[in-house]
């Protein structure tokens, strides 16, 4: 049988757990941490996530493969890039002033590419973020179903891009794979992918497949 | 099981018949009026929701619960959601203490963020300080619930010696709640600091939050705390049949929702997402009182809570329209669900 990846998801709020119980039942290890000690987790992690194991941050990142950011922009830099140093890093984190307030840093470019600029030992993957926490779960669909949605994934790292994608296939969705984190814009609030649960069909033209190559 | 049920608004900005908005000031007197009706209707409690736009006109919902408090006798009264972030927890306690006394110790407290981030800029706080704020604010203002002088010192306010905050609560601490939309460690802090629970549940599956109330109360037996009440909050509107309540409530959520859309770039519902929300496992209570009657009571049995706040109204909405919906609410569904349940 085929091992799966350990993934670390980073992040407890309204995000995360979703993105650990999707994981869980696709059937990835998964460690979920905080900023804090993994006590305070502990009950939400045997309620809401049953199977994820609560973490110190080094630790979770230390034993997994893939890391999930799920953790508000704001708090992203206070992260010292050298605990995922080395890592596959999906950034399903967004910028969006409407909701969270201005971000100087953010202010200029894609959020993901910001993220990666700070992140240079890492390999960074946009995925995740585009669809609300309320749809990502109850919207997953197997292989093959009819009424199966599109997932998106960014990165300018072919294998990393490869490695996403057949996760987001795994955890349930249809993976639409965009070749640059420069186009992983289109999944950034305010575009038309965003907070929307589309088919694969509906992706394509929402981005548009002359855009997927976007240098 | 004691059951309770109640009415919030944001005091959206009403329409007349023609499809006119109202002035704010009206829709305000609009608003008194739906609170002293809601009490002749039979509801439990009605609850105002601070908010600070030209839709919803409703920056000092104490103010408004006051006038209410004035001409009723037994409804409950309260806000829902105080954004305490942005405000200041001794302002908050003595608004609403004072309300309890006005009222005869009817007061309640939601405290929130909600869904309004414009008091943020308005009073020259910062989002990305959001959690600080409402973490300390939230941990005074259950200090100040107690009793008695308080003593605190944080970084969001000045700090307290000894300070004997007036007017001093008649009979003990006022219901306090934390409302929460989807964020387990807010549920933790809830219990931690010993508040009720709101679950505000605007969209998807309701069911799904069920693990949180379970979260709650054994975050409150870790604490050492007595068991407290979990409170269901979502939008709804009821008209005499279900197609006359979608036909009145959907073009209404439309321009709502596509306002919002417009300003934090989220998705435009469809009329397939309106009938997947108004359906048995969507969060809009739309319909008839039987639809929304057997929705209400097996949702509060699936999360396991007590207590069913109806978000009523959306701008654009006449008072006439709103009268009406409370008057199913209080004669027809509450009656129902008291019966569904029993």
């Amino acid at each position: 049988m085929e091992q799966l990846s350990t993934i670390a998801v980073l992040g407890a709020g309204h995000v995360g757990p979703v993105i650990a119980r999707l994981a869980i039942r696709a059937g990835y290890p998964v460690s979920i941490a905080t900023s804090g000690d993994p006590l305070d987790i502990a009950l939400i992690a045997e309620l809401l996530i049953p199977g994820a194991q609560p973490r110190w941050a080094s630790e979770a990142v230390a034993g997994a493969d893939i890391v999930v950011l799920a953790i508000p922009l704001h708090r992203f830099v206070e992260i010292d890039p050298s605990l995922v140093s080395g890592k596959l890093v999906i950034d399903a984190m967004n910028y969006w002033p409407a909701s969270d307030g201005v971000l100087t840093a953010f202010e200029d470019g894609g959020s993901s590419e910001i993220v990666a600029a700070r992140l240079t030992g890492s390999t960074v993957v946009k995925a995740l973020n585009h669809i609300g926490y309320h749809d990502l779960e109850d919207r997953a669909r197997p292989t093959g179903a009819p009424d199966r949605r599109a997932a998106g994934a960014a990165t300018d790292d072919v294998a990393a891009l490869a490695t996403i994608a057949a996760m987001l296939d795994r955890l349930g969705y249809d993976p639409m794979e965009l070749e640059s984190l420069r186009a992983g814009r289109a999944l950034e609030p305010g575009e038309a992918v965003f907070g929307s649960v589309l088919t694969r069909a509906e992706f394509e033209q929402a981005v548009g497949r002359d855009e997927r190559n976007l240098a | 099981m004691t059951y309770t049920f109640g009415l919030d608004t944001f005091g959206d900005r009403n329409a007349d018949a023609s499809g006119q908005p109202l002035t704010h000031a009206q829709t305000i007197r609009n608003v008194v009026e739906e609170g002293v009706f809601a009490e002749q209707a039979g509801v439990d409690f009605f609850g105002i929701g601070e908010h600070h736009t030209d839709v919803f006109p409703m920056p000092a919902g104490d103010v408004v619960l006051g006038a209410i408090a004035a001409r009723t006798e037994r409804i409950r009264l309260g806000s829902a959601v105080t954004v305490l972030s942005s405000d200041d927890p001794v302002r908050v306690f003595q608004r609403y203490s004072t309300l309890n006394a006005i009222s005869g110790g009817r007061a309640e407290v939601i405290l929130g963020r909600g869904s309004s981030i414009d008091s943020f800029p308005l009073f020259g706080y910062d989002l990305a300080d959001y959690e600080l704020l409402f973490d300390e604010k939230a941990t005074l203002f259950a200090e100040l619930l107690t009793g008695g002088p308080v003593t605190w010192q944080g970084k969001t306010r000045a700090p307290l010696l000894h300070q004997d905050v007036v007017p001093h609560l008649e009979s003990g601490p006022l219901p306090a709640w934390i409302g929460v939309g989807g964020n387990p460690q807010s549920v933790i802090r809830a219990a931690r600091l010993g508040f009720s629970l709101a679950l505000a549940i605007i969209g998807g599956p309701p069911a799904r939050f069920a693990a949180y109330s379970q979260l709650f109360r054994r975050a409150l037996t870790e604490f050492g705390r007595e068991p407290l009440p979990v409170l269901v909050h979502s939008p709804g509107h009821v008209a005499a049949t279900d197609e006359q309540a979608k036909a009145e409530f959907w073009p209404r959520w439309l321009d709502i929702i596509t306002l919002m859309a417009s300003e934090r770039g989220f998705a435009i519902p469809t009329a397939e997402s309106f009938e997947r929300e108004t359906g048995p496992s969507g969060a809009l209570y739309v319909g008839s009182p039987e639809t929304v009657a057997r929705k209400i009571a097996a949702n509060l049995r699936a999360l396991d809570a007590t207590r069913f706040d109806l978000k009523y109204g959306m701008p654009g909405l006449t008072h006439d329209q709103l009268m009406s919906n409370i008057e199913l609410y209080g004669r027809q569904v509450i009656p129902r669900v008291r019966e569904l349940l029993s």
